[in-house]
């Protein structure tokens, strides 16, 4: 087994005996950590990897947990296919967000896909007869089972984290050591040169965007089912930020960064909070010492300096 | 209200939106265009210009109009100051590196946000206005005897949201003498177009980041001054128009001044345009759209020269 | 090292003063024994989740200070039980997803006993479900109508403060009778702001008004003159609730819109709140009419209550901090955290609460409370508690802007401001 799969697994190994170790606040934090993870891995498949920096994540997120809440809500739909639903809303949404956005490059890119999220938002907000708009509403404890397994449970809800993690992180992985994942890497580097090559840019592109909408729509499902709410806040431009900053500080282009950010960003304002309400200027002065001095981020400088075949 | 005035008020309100707007983003645009770097904490630096405007009116007890003056002397010279301290020692060190460049922003966004959170307050507080009386507005109706003026009910501006169209005229007007007539203005387009011929003609590119990077920050809280009379300080002011700002850099074209005047103009007044038709958050919905698919089908903008 | 204190159960440092100074407190004073003679000296630890930070703040900042005077003034007096209780504030930000991460910090990092203190809507619906999971009771002081229309769980109760459903409905007869039949509603266009529209509609047309209006505003707009040509010439009384850091602007615009021909305004005062009455451009709300959760304004009927409150919280005759004069508190809603500490430890006593365990006892408790009598825990006023569906209902003030103050012009009866109930969190098992 290649080195790099064996530490992929043993990361996933470490959560789960972590299960059996961490007292109980801990533990219900990295089930909430895991999910977001997820998200952050989806934001690194299209910024990381292929160098397209959105700044509307969110609406994927929110396709993802929406498709699933509503279909629940409104339709009464079990837990299991209102997932499955959620999933595929997320994955043709990010198809025609794809087909439309892909059309800017740069900063456009960024500001279209801001734009696209913000009309999510709104219309969230607009139909707020169905939606309840900003202030979302609750999936009932009762409703969140699948085949029988109560996800409220803090165990449950610990292993179906897991599970999710542990098949986005082995596809992303297994993404990147392909030829798919090599050409995405070469359009990151330099687009120009990789279309001369011959290789089909646009195509790729549109896969990585699907392939991200469709993991953050997955960790939007989730996140709805596992903790039982659904709500605006999730449509907005904040939490679109969010993803960016956890695969900066994680490392852009690593397969574990993006986990390895959500956890420290997560525990650092835990942290911060008890000794300033100022949490964020906390999280603003790492972000500014970091691209100074370590513009990697925490997985790039431990690749750059000693682990040179992490993916 | 008709549809006549109702209009007529919309347009009112518009302009002074788009006049403010177009300060806060011929600042952006100046330092996109000069820098070619994304400033995320633009709108940080014009949340500053309100807040230090408050505390400069706060602090000189005496008459309204005197605080505001030397409020909007100081205020922008103040952020321009800070603007320039957080070039030299962050953006500068980044070698101006386009994504590393953001990153630091947002960094520095955060740090300003909660600097003022911990300092200023949670608070919105209000700045008096120097002057501000209200202004009925007369309008036309053909009645039997001809064309008859009246005030309809509510159509009104006050003198106060009148000067503040007038002073981002003039100041407007002054930046395009700055950038197009004077040997300052020449310097800064010359390291625009090509930065390495610049140095080769002895041009401290260095030193010109640095001033552009101050003139963008100060220009946008010189917008903040004028508006802060209207609005309030709040520590959270600055989200709106850093979107706003880049939506009107992005569409007038980077690195077209003239662009970003037009855009922002157009972008303010329609604002409050589509309101009377729609109800306002359809309004927005189209709105956000509308910009949206302008960028997919004309990535240009309208007056820019090259692909971003 | 840091990360291991971290991972056990470490009190914070400000949790730490708290309970030193309430301590410390009731130490000077003569009736201190109680403190010795009781079972347990181990301080109740109740988890206060505050915004500190985003839109919420400003009132955050008053909820603040009204818990921090309510929890000197119950340990002054010996505690619950003869416990002292200990305030754990946690910030969230104003933040939906983040309040929901408090309440489990608060369940299983704090150790609190329960969770208390959210006001915007949205937190305490993202929050609420985490609380009934944990089987934390979460005591919330909101206005939200959402505890009472059986969305939420039986852990989540807001015993200390009324809704908008009845705040709003008991507004109309004094508005159909007093101001005009033909209203036109300005809210804001959000779950808050529809719950104005939806009950008042229902209410004013039952008095046989009409509503010819309804302006929904954006929640995070900023300028507001663009949407009075909306209202129908017609009208006769403008309703008009505001919230955020704008509402300063939205007030003084609407006073620069009619000028000298204003119609009849009646105004919740969200759209005031934590704002001077002196503000320049306000002069126009000379003769206006507000709807006053608290009235601000130390009126002439004032209770000894009312006095005492006042001076605990730091608050003036006016409404404003006492070492401030411009920096004007938040008096229509912070008083819900006083009282609801309050019925807090009176459910705590009844139930003779001991620990954790007896949260099912606690609420169980509190669903038993039905009067409570104008009194030092409730200054605001008498209340009546429905314990089926967990909400309380009281006084409605109404309140005519005199010569820069707020007069009390008309107070609502309790029954006024009933309605039918929507839920029953009793029959729900826990």
């Amino acid at each position: 087994m290649s080195r790099e799969l064996s530490l992929h697994l043993s990361l996933i190994t470490l959560l789960f005996a972590l299960h059996f170790i961490l007292p109980e606040y801990h533990h219900g934090n990295l089930a909430r950590v895991m999910v977001l993870a997820v998200y952050a891995m989806a934001y690194n498949v299209m910024f990381g990897y292929t160098g397209l920096l959105s700044l509307g994540h969110a609406m994927f997120f929110c396709a993802g947990m929406y498709g699933m809440g509503l279909s629940m809500r409104l339709y009464e739909i079990s837990a299991g296919p209102a997932s499955v639903i959620g999933l595929g809303v997320s994955a043709v949404f990010a198809l025609l967000i794809g087909l439309l956005a892909l059309r800017t490059i740069g900063v456009g890119f960024m500001i279209v896909t801001l734009m696209f999220s913000q009309a999510i938002f709104l219309t969230i907000l607009y139909f707020n007869p169905i939606t309840r708009g900003d202030e979302g509403f609750v999936i009932p404890q009762a409703a969140r089972q699948i085949a029988d397994i109560d996800l409220s449970d803090s165990g449950n809800r610990y292993f179906a984290a897991l599970i999710l993690f542990s098949i986005c992180l082995l596809a992303v992985l297994k993404l990147v050591r392909a030829p798919t994942g090599r050409v995405l890497i070469a359009i990151r580097e330099n687009e120009e040169r990789a279309k001369m090559l011959g290789y089909d840019i646009w195509a790729h592109k549109l896969g990585a965007v699907v392939m991200s909408g469709t993991m953050a729509g997955a960790a939007g499902a989730a996140y709805g089912l596992l903790f039982g709410t659904v709500g605006a806040s999730f449509a907005e431009v904040p939490f679109s930020i969010l993803p960016l900053l956890y695969v900066l500080l994680g490392g852009p282009g690593t397969v574990i960064g993006p986990f390895v950010g959500t956890l420290f960003m997560f525990y650092l304002r835990d942290l911060s909070s008890a000794l300033t309400d100022a949490h964020m200027l906390v999280a603003g002065v790492v972000l500014i010492l970091l691209t100074l001095y370590a513009r990697r981020g925490i997985m790039g400088l431990i690749r750059e300096k000693w682990l040179k075949w992490l993916p | 209200m008709e549809f006549g005035p109702h209009l007529i008020l919309a347009m009112l309100e518009g302009l002074v939106q788009a006049s403010v707007l177009t300060l806060t983003a011929l600042g952006l645009s100046l330092v996109f265009g000069v820098m070619r770097v994304v400033n995320v904490a633009h709108g940080e630096f014009f949340m500053l210009g309100a807040v230090f405007a408050y505390a400069i009116t706060d602090w000189l007890t005496g008459s309204a109009a005197v605080g505001f003056l030397a409020a909007l002397i100081i205020a922008p010279l103040l952020v321009a100051a800070l603007a320039v301290v957080c070039d030299r020692m962050i953006l500068r060190r980044l070698d101006y590196d386009p994504e590393r460049t953001i990153v630091a922003t947002i960094g520095i966004l955060y740090v300003l946000q909660q600097v003022t959170l911990m300092t200023y307050g949670p608070d919105a507080h209000p700045v008096t206005p120097p002057f501000n009386q209200r202004l009925a507005i007369p309008w036309f109706e053909f009645t039997d005897t001809g064309l008859e003026f009246y005030f309809p009910w509510g159509l009104s501006t006050t003198s106060y949201k009148l000067f503040v169209i007038a002073a981002a005229c003039v100041a407007g007007l002054g930046i395009w003498i700055l950038m197009a007539r004077s040997k300052l203005g020449l310097i800064l387009r010359a390291t625009q177009l090509d930065r390495e011929t610049a140095q080769a003609f002895g041009i401290p590119v260095e030193r010109v980041y640095a001033f552009v990077f101050g003139l963008g920050a100060a220009i946008a809280a010189l917008g903040a001054v004028l508006v802060v009379p209207i609005q309030q300080a709040h520590y959270l002011m600055g989200g709106d128009p850093l979107l706003l700002s880049f939506i009107v850099v992005i569409i007038g074209g980077l690195g077209s001044l003239r662009g970003t005047v037009v855009a922002a103009i157009l972008i303010g007044m329609s604002n409050g345009v589509i309101s009377v038709f729609f109800t306002p958050t359809l309004a927005k919905i189209l709105a956000t759209l509308l910009v949206a698919f302008v960028l997919v089908y004309r990535p240009a903008g309208l007056f820019g020269t090259k692909v971003a | 090292m840091a990360i291991k204190k971290y991972l056990d159960v470490q009190p914070t440092r400000r949790n730490v003063l708290t309970g030193l100074a309430a301590t410390g407190a009731a130490t000077a004073l003569p009736g201190f024994t109680p403190y010795v003679q009781a079972q347990s000296a181990a301080p109740i630890r109740i988890g206060f989740q505050v915004h500190r930070t985003g839109i919420g703040a400003a009132y955050g900042r008053w909820y603040d200070r009204t818990t921090t005077a309510a929890a000197k003034v119950i340990n002054d007096a010996g505690g619950i039980n003869g416990r002292p209780v200990e305030i754990i504030a946690e910030d969230d930000g104003t933040d939906p997803k983040r309040g929901a991460e408090v309440i489990e910090k608060f369940t299983t990092h704090h150790k609190a006993d329960i969770a208390f203190g959210t006001l915007f809507s949205h937190v305490v619906i993202g929050s609420a479900p985490r609380a009934g999971e944990l089987k934390m009771p979460y005591f919330v002081v909101s206005e939200g109508h959402h505890v009472a229309s059986g969305m939420l769980n039986r852990y989540t109760l807001q015993p200390g403060i009324t809704d908008v459903k009845s705040q709003v409905q008991a507004m109309a007869p004094f508005v159909a009778d007093n101001l005009g039949k033909k209203v036109t509603m300005i809210f804001p266009d959000f779950a808050f702001g529809h719950d104005h529209r939806d009950y008042f509609s229902a209410a004013v047309e039952a008095q046989g008004g009409e509503v010819v209006a309804k302006i929904a505003i954006p929640p995070t707009e900023t300028s507001f003159t663009k949407y009075f040509p909306k209202i129908p010439r017609n009208t006769d009384v403008i309703y008009h609730v505001m919230v955020g850091p704008a509402v300063l602007t939205f007030v003084k615009e609407m006073g620069e819109f009619f000028g000298s021909s204003r119609p009849e305004i009646f105004g919740f005062i969200d759209s005031l709140e934590a704002v001077d009455l002196k503000t320049p451009g306000l002069e126009f709300l000379e003769g206006t009419y507000f709807w006053e959760g608290n009235p601000r304004y130390a009126q002439a009927n004032q209770s000894e209550h009312d006095k005492f409150y006042r001076a605990a919280v730091g608050v003036d005759q006016n409404g404003a901090s006492v070492s401030d004069g411009k920096d004007v508190s938040t008096y229509a809603h912070m008083f819900g955290c006083w009282e609801t500490l309050h019925i807090i430890k009176a459910g705590m006593e009844a139930s003779g609460y001991q620990g954790p365990s007896d949260r099912a006892k606690l609420i169980e408790a509190v669903e038993a409370m039905t009067n409570m009598p104008l009194s030092q825990a409730h200054p605001q006023g008498a209340k009546m508690f429905n314990g089926k569906t967990h909400q309380v209902f009281g006084h409605q003030y109404i309140t005519q802007v005199k010569g820069g103050r707020l007069e009390l012009a008309h107070t609502t009866s309790i029954e006024d401001t009933m309605y039918p109930d929507e839920v029953d969190y009793t029959s729900q098992s826990f």
